[in-house]
């Protein structure tokens, strides 16, 4: 694609002084972050809130009543989600890959990793879903005890934020595909991969929640 | 009305050929009548409407107030049933916390914080469109429980497992957690939007030091919104999946702990209690300055005692829990921190006495509203205090005291605050003044209505009389402080009346006499007043430049060596005069509004049948796409350089910015090229 990538300066050199502009031109705002991405830092932030109250509720309720199944039972398959895991995991790699192809202008790399990053999240939701089946499987429902509703909603929240960011990943593509994602516009791409970090490093602290804290510690 | 319509945008005349592929939707342009509204995305406009709605969720609150009052007039009074009164006091109380007093201080910031930083809109102008008809359509889904069975009834803080199915069959619950979602993400999303304004688009010389304090009190306000709000957004997603989905969450018979409930709930509701108060304390920081004719005493006090009650705020919440069986050391613990974040708020008090002293007091509407926030919250911030120990709190917990204690600090406090605000602003944003006598009577009325209320809870509450009980017996001395109470909420709705009469005879009488609107009505000190009233569409043209605190007053004044005031410039010298051609503003957009009313469908569906979540959610959705698919001739749509799209070569308006910046007609050229070739 045959972009334009002449550099742009902008205004005089104070910034902002006499200028009759409101507008977020990315490097004029007070601090020099644009707008966008501080209001992404910022729902971040919040997000983070939402995931400790979910945690939280968690590690009150990881032991279900005596008898009802739990992980005391080897319900979690630990080899298979930790490769789902390096699956999310190695998608934050394909993300920067595709920033950084971005930012050099290589849109051809930019959509190959950009389709990678929504590929290995599609395959880390698949993986999610076929866990849950096999869970319902075995007998535990979403009713069955505090520790399955806890489960449920704690990873199913989590799933929801990946979904929603393989939405924003393939929007993205689209995009570049039509040529509107071009060089300049990197930090939309940027923006999109600092909410894809963010549900990964969430995975983590999930994943060792759940599944790597050693059962039968009493709640 | 405050927006002159007719207004030309630079939109009109100097926009681009829609090169957008996908550019299918066009957007609306400006128009006056209710379309004007319904698509604008001017921070003005979203105030005024905030401001509007919440009127009206305040008329509703306070009738429902008044319904509990007139069942408490006598012993064994019949009027409501034990179960309609259940609902009446949590509609009550969710009312007024979630859709009145959050959204007018939303209403504030959204009209002023833009203004008084030196910003021609907030940082994302369809983002706060879609917070205030998010905030709007939750209000009315939550109050639409009346037709459909009920209102919710287990208390505004809905207390686990009282708040299960089993407890309240109706749907009320539902509508209450569906509701509060969905305004939730009305004030997370204007959380962000108003941060950023802050943080990123003051004028120049505008440091954070040199804010108007009501500014700084918004900052800190809309971080406790960012971090306060998921908090219970994930208390009522549990709450919704044990009520709709048979989850576990609060179900005891699972072994569900009901103090996860309240430990989540008050995580987010202490600080919930601030953000509700700081708006208010913001608003007379400005006002009484004015009426002093003095600085703000400690401004950096002032502020530094509003961050701390910002960070302090999250580590009390377990004082509402004291009697829960939360164990000697949590109750030491937050007894303590209780105890300590009087401190703050202690000094505010001192500052705004502090300021007072020594200045040229004028005791007019607004500054009479300011003297009764300062005072009858400091009542309301006593018996809060009083609270921090432990044992006298077990003694008032669920007491009218508690009750008495929260309207002296959000009635006394928060509201009186925003009414001194209403009369203060009123000339800025609609151009006309709201009259002095009236409001005076308005005040008097008010604060007599209001002590006559809730003072004598404080009596009931020490006898013992339980909040949340419907009727009471003769017989233990609560008959003759209810009625009082009862005399006095009906005195306090009688002040309410005044003040909407008051607002249609001032229009009236403005109108038929041709009244024009002073410009600085108050001789006032904060950046906003800079331009004329009614504040113009694009607000400031040019943008000023600020060089300290209260710059505008030190436009007019300037001090001597022996500390006295000298006028150097008149009013009609300082205020701006333009006609805001070479303003581009922001373009209005249907996607806002549509994209927040498919939530409400959303949880109709999610209550009645899952089908209609499908409905809602394709609307949202839709909305959403839409909304990011717009022609980008919107500070908010774009990035990099591109939204330099408004610097036409051939749109004399650039004329003014070539002057200040000589690369922007470089720009224009290299904008047109890229369009070419990525379009």
């Amino acid at each position: 694609m045959a972009s334009v990538t002449v550099p742009v300066e902008h205004g005089s050199g104070e910034p902002g002084l006499g200028d009759l502009s409101t507008i977020d031109h990315g490097h004029e705002t007070n601090t020099g972050i644009s707008n966008t991405k501080l209001a992404m830092w910022l729902f971040l932030g919040s997000e983070c809130l939402l995931f400790g109250g979910l945690i939280t509720t968690y590690l009150i309720y990881k032991t279900p009543l005596p008898g009802q199944l739990g992980p005391q039972d080897g319900l979690f398959d630990i080899p298979f989600t930790s490769v789902s895991s390096f699956v999310l995991l190695m998608s934050s790699l394909t993300m920067v890959l595709s920033h950084s192809a971005l930012e050099k202008g290589d849109y051809y790399r930019c959509r190959v990793w950009l389709g990678a990053t929504a590929l290995l999240g599609s395959l880390f939701i698949s993986g999610q879903i076929y866990e849950f089946t096999a869970f319902v499987r075995e007998g535990l429902g979403f009713t069955s005890s505090r520790f399955s509703s806890a489960f449920y909603v704690l990873t199913g929240f989590h799933g929801v934020h990946v979904t929603v960011g393989i939405i924003m990943l393939i929007s993205t593509l689209l995009l570049s595909v039509r040529g509107k994602l071009p060089k300049e516009k990197a930090e939309t791409l940027e923006i999109v991969g600092l909410y894809w970090h963010f549900v990964d490093v969430v995975w983590v602290i999930i994943f060792v929640v759940i599944y790597l804290i050693p059962e039968g510690v009493p709640a | 009305m405050a927006v002159d319509d007719t207004a030309p945008l630079a939109l009109s005349a100097g926009e681009l050929p829609r090169t957008d592929a996908l550019g299918v939707f066009t957007r609306p342009r400006p128009k006056a009548g209710w379309r004007g509204w319904v698509t604008t995305v001017d921070h003005k406009k979203v105030g005024i409407m905030y401001g509007a709605a919440a009127l009206v969720f305040f008329l509703v609150g306070g009738f429902e107030a008044l319904l509990i009052r007139a069942q408490l007039w006598a012993p064994r009074q019949t009027l409501l049933s034990a179960d309609q009164y259940n609902q009446v006091y949590t509609m009550h109380g969710t009312t007024m916390v979630f859709l009145v007093v959050m959204p007018i201080g939303a209403a504030f910031a959204n009209y002023l914080m833009p203004l008084q930083i030196g910003a021609r809109d907030v940082a994302f102008p369809r983002i706060n469109a879609f917070s205030f008809w998010a905030f709007l359509f939750g209000g009315l889904f939550l109050n639409t429980s009346w037709i459909f069975g009920g209102g919710a009834d287990g208390g505004w803080f809905m207390y686990a497992p009282n708040s299960g199915v089993i407890y309240s069959a109706s749907h009320g619950i539902d509508f209450w957690n569906l509701g509060l979602i969905i305004t939730g993400i009305a004030s997370l999303t204007g959380a962000v939007n108003l941060i950023t304004t802050v943080i990123n688009m003051r004028a120049p010389g505008m440091t954070l030091m040199k804010m108007p304090i009501f500014t700084w009190m918004t900052l800190v306000t809309q971080f406790l919104l960012l971090f306060a709000i998921p908090v219970i957004t994930a208390a009522q997603f549990l709450l919704m999946f044990d009520r709709l989905f048979d989850a576990n969450f609060f179900n005891v018979q699972q072994g569900a702990n009901p103090l996860l409930w309240q430990h989540l709930f008050w995580v987010f509701g202490h600080p919930e209690v601030y953000l509700m108060i700081l708006p208010a304390f913001g608003i007379v920081s400005d006002l009484l300055p004015v009426y002093s004719r003095k600085p703000i005493f400690g401004y950096t006090f002032i502020v530094f005692s509003g961050i701390a009650i910002g960070f302090m705020g999250w580590g009390v919440w377990a004082h509402h829990m004291f009697v829960s069986g939360i164990g000697p050391i949590s109750v030491t613990v937050f007894s303590l921190t209780t105890m300590f974040i009087a401190v703050p708020t202690g000094v505010k008090i001192l500052n705004w006495t502090a300021t007072m002293v020594g200045g040229k007091l004028k005791f007019d509407t607004p500054m009479l509203f300011s003297i009764g926030l300062i005072t009858m919250f400091t009542i309301g911030g006593l018996s809060g205090v009083s609270h921090s120990v432990a044992p006298s709190d077990t003694q008032q917990t669920d007491t009218y005291y508690i009750v008495a204690h929260f309207h002296y600090v959000l009635f006394g406090g928060a509201f009186l605050g925003f009414m001194g605000g209403f009369y203060f602003w009123w000339p800025k944003a609609f151009g006309y003044m709201l009259n002095e006598k009236v409001g005076k009577l308005n005040f008097w009325l008010m604060l007599i209505g209001f002590n006559l209320t809730f003072g004598p809870m404080h009596i009931l509450g020490l006898q013992g009389m339980s909040r949340r009980i419907y009727t009471y017996d003769e017989g233990f001395g609560f008959t003759f402080w209810n009625k009082l109470a009862t005399i006095g909420a009906f005195t306090l709705a009688t002040s309410v009346a005044i003040f909407l009469f008051n607002i249609f005879y001032s229009y009236k009488k403005a109108k038929s006499a041709n009244l024009a609107c002073p410009d600085d009505p108050w001789d006032a000190r904060t950046l906003e007043w800079i331009s004329p009233n009614p504040t113009p569409e694009w607000n400031f043209d040019p943008i000023p430049v600020v060089t300290r605190v209260d710059d505008f007053w030190y436009r007019k004044y300037e001090e001597t060596s022996d500390h006295r005031l000298v006028r150097i410039a008149a009013t009609d010298e300082v205020i701006q005069r333009s006609d805001g051609k070479n303003v581009h503003l922001p373009s209005p957009s249907y996607w806002p509004i549509v994209t927040a009313f498919g939530l409400p469908i959303i949880a109709y569906g999610l209550i009645f049948t899952l089908w209609l979540c499908l409905i809602g959610g394709i609307i949202t959705v839709a909305g959403i796409y839409g909304w990011a698919l717009e022609p980008p001739d919107d500070p908010d749509a774009g990035h990099a350089h591109d939204d330099d799209h408004h610097l036409d070569p051939s749109d004399d308006h650039s004329a003014a910015e070539l002057t200040e910046g000589d690369s922007a007609g470089i720009d224009a050229d290299v904008v047109a090229k890229e369009m070419e070739s990525v379009g």
